[in-house]
């Protein structure tokens, strides 16, 4: 009598559970973008609930730092959520090679976006594409408007000029010049090599250059950004040997620092934080009238868990993430992450606007080093990171760190053998 | 008729505990050495024998990170031997002395820093030593020592140094709880049949309770050696995967994460990642032989 009252209540909670799955399709993201989670849940999630009911969605951000290594486990763990986060090519390409996200080729919505754009997330040879394109975050220098006003600073176009400000905020002493540090070791990389590089590479020319094989990293090009992060040093605050990323974010917006090398992506959270007025600034270039370069970097998209209970239901996600709907909430509610999709975006946010208004100015391009060439090891991005490092604090030569670079990268590349 | 009967209470009584250790340490432990045996090529796990190893220990650029992750390890445990282990003596005899007032205070207090989470312990330090938010460089202003400050952490000849004096900071209780005991156990009778013949004082410590309490020196040792060849936590922590200032501060144990895991466009190769788990383990294995075999048998014990 006991025992069978247990079944069925266990019964019927069964039941009730499997009819409430058939009714909400819960779907689970998994992201490195703790910052935004918020946005997400504010706004980007409850427009997509209210155009599909019936579908739940869930965002489930990690550290960025971590999010490869926590993401790999629970793909082979089996436990991963029903939508990922994709990185840009190859931390992706490995997952869509061991078959953890789908082949998305065949979703309509596709046709939305350049191939310049899905190249961050297709297979070598173009076949099939594996996440849908999110958006792009461009590099640049933010400045402290007040601050410039109150030195009578210009913004500066040409390298020239963009010493001669860090000279002159140098002197006047009442802002630190610039705020980076090299403890954490990617901005050095991300946001000093990468950022002021393609100028002298020449975008994509240099870029594919170098994946052909027909230029060397110890090539004048590619050497001389290095000699000039070398001369970064020394308008970094005191012991920015040991400064993290958050103290170069803080003293910043705390009005400390007149000028941060940024990427787009800082927009939104300095919105919130700064009481200053804040401006943007591309890359200098080394004399007035040269073409500028922009790196434009495809940095977020999104794909399909093969192993999602819910496919139906995360493609319908996926379709709407590609839909112009979704690039207009996405670029407005996060400023700084630039839509992919073809049709334009109406930009709300001054300060995004200004950095997406480079791309009618100057070539676009993306970060060196992640396409193909950090595919062995040693790691072509890893190492530029401590080459970085190396050439602002001044401990090697940009030559030498042209010929390590170069060596690393000579012992497994083919084409650079 | 003598035919042996067969205990079976022992077995049921070992299981639970076998069982649990076979599939949570033992298991996991073997089939990580087997895992390094392997290797991946275009999506196949294929056996490779002892390939791995020698890529780690040969190949120039595996070799290097290897020996630089290992040098490094051993002058994280040298600071532990040199700084923790003698401190934490000093301290359990200090606090053994009788006429010590308010000794569980100062027992609790340095036993603490052992209790908190890595994590804490990396991000308070992190934020003590910084140059922009830091305490240490305004108190240090304050007795007008500012030029000795640096930014200890971003400097690669002295970031190692300070993250071990860190470690020991955090953990230099137990150590200091393990001789105490050790002192306590030292029965007043035998000091006091030093004193009849003369010894009191420093030399009563260094010539009575000092033997006395060797062996517990030694199983210390031990332990610091094995939880030294283990960290991990503080350095990635205080420093992340890539333990910079240019892997000034990596250890074993964050290159074997960063090789297993994979970091940021680094791609995680679980059996390179294993055999480096393997090569700390042997490493270890060894150190506790040395130890177990060449030093324990030879300590000369004494009945009290």
């Amino acid at each position: 009598m006991n025992r069978s009252t247990l079944k069925l209540a266990l019964l019927s909670t069964t039941l009730v559970a499997g009819m409430a799955d058939a009714q909400d399709a819960t779907l689970i993201i998994e992201s490195w973008r703790n910052d935004d989670l918020t946005l997400w849940q504010d706004k980007i999630i409850p427009a997509f609930e209210a155009e599909n009911p019936g579908i739940k969605v869930k965002f489930t951000p990690s550290a960025p730092a971590e999010y490869n290594a926590v993401l790999n486990s629970k793909l082979d763990a089996g436990s991963a959520g029903d939508l990922i986060t994709c990185r840009p090519f190859d931390a992706s390409l490995a997952l869509y090679q061991a078959g953890h996200l789908s082949d998305l080729s065949d979703l309509d919505a596709m046709s939305n976006f350049s191939d310049v754009a899905k190249s961050a997330w297709q297979t070598d040879d173009g076949s099939a594409t594996f996440c849908v394109p999110m958006a792009s975050v461009i590099h640049g220098f933010i400045y402290n408007k007040d601050a410039f006003e109150e030195l009578g600073i210009e913004v500066p176009t040409t390298e020239a000029e963009f010493f001669a400000a860090l000279d002159k905020i140098k002197e006047d002493g009442s802002y630190i010049p610039m705020a980076m540090g090299t403890n954490d070791q990617w901005e050095a990389a991300t946001m000093g090599y990468n950022n002021i590089g393609p100028n002298y590479w020449k975008g994509e020319e240099g870029r594919l250059a170098l994946i052909k094989g027909e230029q060397k990293l110890t090539d004048e090009a590619w050497v001389a950004p290095y000699a000039t992060l070398a001369r970064w040093g020394a308008y970094l605050g005191d012991g920015y040997e040991a400064q993290t990323y958050p103290d170069s974010q803080n003293i910043f917006t705390l009005g400390r620092a007149a000028i941060y090398p940024a990427g787009s992506w800082e927009i939104s959270g300095f919105n919130t934080q700064a009481t200053f007025e804040m401006g943007a600034f591309k890359p200098p270039v080394q004399n007035a009238g040269d073409t500028c370069y922009i790196s434009d970097h495809t940095d977020i998209g999104i794909g399909m868990n093969t192993a999602s209970s819910n496919p139906e239901a995360a493609r319908t996600f996926l379709a709407w993430v590609a839909s112009p709907a979704f690039a207009e909430i996405f670029g407005n509610a996060l400023p700084g992450f630039f839509p992919l999709s073809k049709t334009p975006v109406a930009l709300e946010d001054p300060l995004a606007k200004e950095f997406a208004s480079w791309r009618d100015q100057c070539e676009s391009t993306i970060r060196s080093t992640y396409q193909i060439l950090s595919r062995g090891t040693p790691n072509l991005e890893n190492d530029t990171w401590g080459a970085s490092v190396a050439a602002i604090k001044g401990t090697a030569t940009p030559e030498e760190l042209g010929q390590k670079l170069q060596a690393g990268l000579a012992s497994w590349y083919e084409p650079q053998q | 008729m003598n035919k042996a009967r067969i205990r079976w209470h022992i077995l049921v009584f070992l299981a639970p505990a076998v069982i649990v250790y076979t599939a949570v340490m033992i298991f996991p432990l073997f089939n990580t050495l087997r895992l390094a045996l392997y290797t991946r090529i275009e999506q196949e796990r294929v056996f490779a024998g002892l390939d791995n190893f020698r890529t780690l220990f040969f190949d120039p650029i595996w070799a290097e990170q290897f020996w630089n992750a290992l040098g490094n390890n051993f002058w994280f445990f040298l600071v532990h031997m040199l700084v923790q282990n003698p401190i934490g003596i000093a301290l359990a005899a200090l606090l053994s002395h009788p006429r010590l007032r308010f000794a569980a205070l100062y027992r609790s207090a340095i036993f603490i820093p052992t209790i908190l989470s890595f994590v804490i312990v990396g991000f308070a330090w992190k934020l003590i030593l910084s140059p922009i938010w830091g305490i240490a460089p305004s108190m240090l202003d304050a007795v007008g020592l500012k030029s000795l400050f640096a930014p200890w952490l971003g400097k690669e000849e002295y970031a190692l140094t300070t993250l071990a004096l860190i470690s020991v900071w955090q953990f230099v209780g137990i150590p200091m709880m393990l001789i105490y005991a050790a002192l306590l156990t030292i029965p007043e009778e035998i000091l006091e049949a030093g004193e009849v013949d003369g010894i009191t004082g420093m030399s009563a410590f260094w010539k009575i309770k000092l033997p006395l309490i060797l062996p517990s020196i030694g199983i210390i040792s031990i332990l610091t050696f094995v939880g030294n060849f283990n960290a991990f936590d503080l350095i990635y922590a205080a420093q992340g995967a890539l333990a910079g200032p240019d892997f000034s501060t990596d250890i074993l144990g964050t290159f074997m994460y960063r090789t297993f895991f994979g970091f940021q466009l680094q791609l995680g190769d679980p059996h390179m990642g294993s055999a480096i788990a393997g090569a700390m383990f042997a490493i270890i294995l060894l150190g506790v032989c040395i130890y177990l075999f060449g030093i324990q048998t030879r300590m000369r014990r004494y009945q009290l």
